[in-house]
């Protein structure tokens, strides 16, 4: 009899937990005006989510083609494109693609900087030297860096997928200054940065439609990515060690009942 | 309180070592053959599991110092590396930072469960003081440890709790120059903040140590209140309570778990995601969920002095709270009329936590003024006058008395 | 009767078992949790990517050497003179401490590249010093000859050749 009590007194404290969690962390909205993202059905949710290599490439592609003219990748290296549970391009294609790319080495013998191809174990290089010169070149806007946008944002995926392709002529009666733009997901709607996508924007190497919605998916795959590149790996030993730590709690609970069996 | 030891060296090293340094005696009584009420129920177990929460926290940390670079330059960027680089880093970086989280859980688990039995009435007052400034200790060690991953909401949660200190009269403003190590917070403030995020855990383990001695001398509180008249009110900790703090423990790692691999960042905060950046501060600042209702109570008050004063009292008061609650009855069970307000106070924590999430405007003022006037009439009205005023139920003769009146005999 | 202590023989075995499996589930559990906190202290990603590295070495005449860093540790690559190279090969191998023919330790007669750590302790000795005109260490006096062999003092071994292949006439990977 006391055990049952006892264990109704530990099921309450987990729905406590859980339940205390789900209203302490429903955050103020720091942007109460701004337009709440569609959720997205991606791949790499839920217990078992993974990430669809295709799209992690795509992605790339428009990073490459389109982001990276503005926005830098400061945590990921080149050889990060060909690890486990990322785009996973052979090694052969990593060294390729940082050798289209130019970094700063030195200093050399006589004590100068210079310039080489850039390696698999180079990080990619950032498009402007520093912030300073970064916010020169886009009338006093930084272009964030994009290697954890995704965990950087409230609203995760979903916000940046419906941000990058959310943008629409601004409403009557809201002025807007040269050099932002209307986007309702953006807290206050005003955005500094121009619209990123265009149809056909990008030519898909694999040959997929390059619509706003199509790259904009890609993309956010991509980053979710670079913020998060040990989901796959962390999903998967998530799963073992629950699965595990049931039976064992399973077998604590019948030793238990066995010992205290006891006493009666 | 048992008077005498068992303990029965059974071999030569272990008569040798007795006779030198009893340890493995200590061990054994403390840990063995310690006569434990046999009615604990589960809210019980949160003890073992918080030891589980320290233990966890210290070896991730010392593992994570390992790889961490205290400097305002490459703190964030070395906080990467782990996640990114190290082996298994994410893993042993996530069970770290939920971890924080957990033991802030199971540590209000274990305060509120002392509060419903009355597990801080006389003979356990020093036990129950030794408590609180453990829980003082984890939130400075908290505080501490959120500031160094060095994102947006580390530095700007660190410049509003260390302004705090600006509020006292006079000095107020030197003791933060002092605490900053300059005019703002900036390197200097990074790395002292690291080495004593270093230092509080082995200061935190130390009062523990002192916590469990002084529940040892009394012995353990338990549901019904009632000391314990005898052998026939105890069982051995070990197997009994071993083996159930060990069940307990393993179904909280699976919320533990389950936080760690499939929400890691559920309980923090996205902006911590960006560098400090010192020129811009985040739309809302919010310390991490286990602070919230200090933090609602802070901006309750509407001046700076009275609110940090109310803050600090909102913890302080619980020094006091042996000698404010009247009532010699310990147990919850008998008190309809505590039974009650006591429900209202953890409603009314779980009011002022959510409150502290919310921006510091309108109706939230309001919710939050209120919630802080419960908060200290609790203690200073309602449990004194309660003592006083309730008739308590009819308590039992001892502890197997109920347990035995609720099963026919066989 | 007999009955009755059957079954509860069976209990107690029963019991054991059920001991026995939620002990050996804890220590494989304790061993899993293991794994990743001694791991995380061996070389991680950053490092690994870190371990070969190319070296140009058109610049270097006959007779001069270079020192690089790989993996932390010095490499010295020297061109040898053709004089350096007969006294590496006419030593006869089975008088050394630690007996190696020069031709195992070079790839080409002219290049020879080896870490330079003393195999006695670990310091970094000398170029073309000592009493067999190759290197010196300094800190118990190891000699070492034209070839990297040890020759004389408390080091064991002669110097290490780190793995190297030639990717070009004059460019040589490291690791």
């Amino acid at each position: 009899m006391m055990m049952r009590f006892g264990i109704k007194a530990g099921l309450a404290a987990a729905i406590m937990a859980v339940g205390l969690s789900a209203a302490v962390f429903t955050p103020a909205n720091a942007a109460g005006d701004a337009k709440h993202p569609a959720e997205m059905n991606w791949q790499f949710d839920g217990l078992f989510g993974t990430y669809d290599r295709n799209a992690l490439r795509r992605g790339f592609q428009v990073y490459k083609e389109v982001c990276a003219s503005c926005h830098s990748l400061n945590q990921i290296a080149f050889r990060n494109l060909s690890q486990e549970g990322g785009p996973e391009f052979s090694e052969a294609e990593v060294k390729a693609i940082a050798k289209e790319y130019l970094v700063e080495d030195g200093p050399d013998d006589y004590g100068d900087m210079f310039e080489r191809d850039a390696l698999p174990r180079d990080k990619f290089p950032s498009p402007y030297p520093n912030e300073n010169a970064a916010r020169a070149a886009n009338g006093g806007a930084y272009p964030p860096d994009l290697s954890l946008i995704t965990k950087a944002r409230g609203g995760g995926a979903d916000y940046i997928h419906a941000l990058l392709s959310g943008y629409e002529e601004a409403p009557e009666g809201v002025e807007m200054r040269a050099g932002l733009y209307y986007n309702p997901y953006m807290a206050g709607g005003k955005i500094a940065m121009p619209v990123p996508l265009l149809e056909e924007l990008v030519e898909y190497s694999d040959g997929t439609e390059a619509t706003v919605e199509q790259m904009s998916m890609d993309v956010t795959h991509f980053l979710n990515w670079t913020a998060e590149p040990e989901l796959e790996q962390r999903k998967r030993m998530g799963f073992m060690v629950l699965i595990y730590l049931s039976i064992f709690a399973g077998l604590m609970f019948f030793s238990m009942r066995k010992i205290w069996a006891d006493l009666h | 309180m048992s008077g005498e030891s068992t303990y029965n060296p059974s071999n030569g090293f272990t008569k040798w070592m007795d006779s030198r340094l009893p340890i493995l005696r200590l061990a054994h009584d403390s840990f063995i053959d310690y006569p434990t009420p046999k009615n604990l129920n589960y809210w019980w177990t949160f003890g073992g599991i918080l030891t589980f929460c320290l233990v966890t926290q210290i070896i991730t940390g010392i593992i994570l110092a390992m790889h961490y670079t205290p400097h305002v330059d490459f703190a964030f960027n070395s906080v990467e590396h782990i996640m990114r680089n190290v082996n298994y880093g994410w893993l042993i970086r996530y069970i770290h930072a939920n971890g924080a989280s957990m033991f802030f859980l199971a540590v209000y688990i274990h305060i509120f469960r002392g509060l419903y039995y009355g597990s801080y009435k006389a003979p356990r007052e020093v036990l129950w003081i030794l408590g609180v400034i453990i829980y003082l200790l984890m939130m400075a060690a908290a505080f501490l440890g959120y500031v160094l991953p060095w994102g947006q909401m580390s530095l700007w949660g660190a410049t509003v709790i260390t302004n705090l200190f600006g509020a006292i009269p006079l000095i107020g403003e030197n003791v933060a120059i002092w605490l900053w190590g300059g005019y703002s917070i900036d390197n200097p403030t990074l790395n002292r903040f690291f080495s004593l995020h270093y230092l509080i855990p082995f200061l935190i383990f130390g009062v523990v140590i002192l916590h469990i001695w002084a529940l040892h001398v009394p012995g353990n509180n338990n549901p019904v209140g009632i000391s314990v008249k005898g052998k026939q009110d105890t069982v051995p900790f070990h197997p009994y309570y071993t083996v159930k703090d060990g069940f307990a423990l393993t179904v909280f790692i699976i919320l533990f778990a389950y936080f760690i691999f499939f929400a890691p960042n559920v309980l923090g905060h996205a902006d911590n995601y960006i560098q400090a950046n010192p020129l811009v501060t985040p739309a809302h600042i919010v310390p991490e969920w286990y602070l919230l209702p200090f933090y609602a109570i802070l901006r309750a008050v509407p001046d700076k002095l009275g609110g940090v004063a109310l803050m600090f009292g909102a913890i302080l008061i619980l020094f006091l709270l042996p000698w404010l609650d009247t009532s010699k009855v310990r147990s919850a069970r008998y008190r309809p009329l505590f039974r009650q307000f006591y429900a209202l106070l953890v409603l009314d924590c779980l009011l002022l936590g959510y409150l502290g999430a919310q921006p510091a405007e309108g109706i939230y003022i309001v919710l939050a003024r209120i919630g802080t006037v419960y908060y200290f009439a609790h203690f200073l009205v309602v449990l004194p006058v309660l003592g006083i005023v309730e008739k308590p139920k009819a308590v039992p003769e001892s502890i197997s008395e109920p347990v035995l009146g609720a099963q026919p005999a066989e | 009767m007999a009955d009755e202590q059957n079954s509860a023989g069976d209990e107690t075995n029963r019991r054991d078992f059920l001991y026995l499996a939620t002990g050996a589930f804890a220590a494989i559990g304790a061993a899993n949790i293991a794994w990743p906190l001694i791991h995380q202290m061996n070389p991680d990603a950053s490092v690994k990517a870190l371990a070969s590295i190319e070296v140009d070495l058109s610049a270097i005449e006959t007779g001069q050497s270079i020192t690089v860093t790989w993996r932390g540790k010095p490499v010295f690559i020297r061109r040898r003179t053709q004089g350096e190279i007969a006294e590496a090969r006419t030593v006869a191998d089975t008088d050394l401490p630690d007996p190696q023919n020069d031709a195992e330790r070079v790839q080409k007669d002219e290049w020879l590249v080896m870490v330079g750590i003393c195999t006695h302790l670990g310091c970094v000795p000398l170029g073309q010093a000592g009493d067999f005109n190759g290197w010196f260490c300094p800190c118990h006096g190891s000699h070492y000859d034209t070839s990297g062999r040890i020759r004389k003092g408390p080091a064991p071994k002669n110097l290490e050749i780190p793995s190297y292949e030639f990717v070009g006439d004059s460019r040589i990977k490291i690791g």
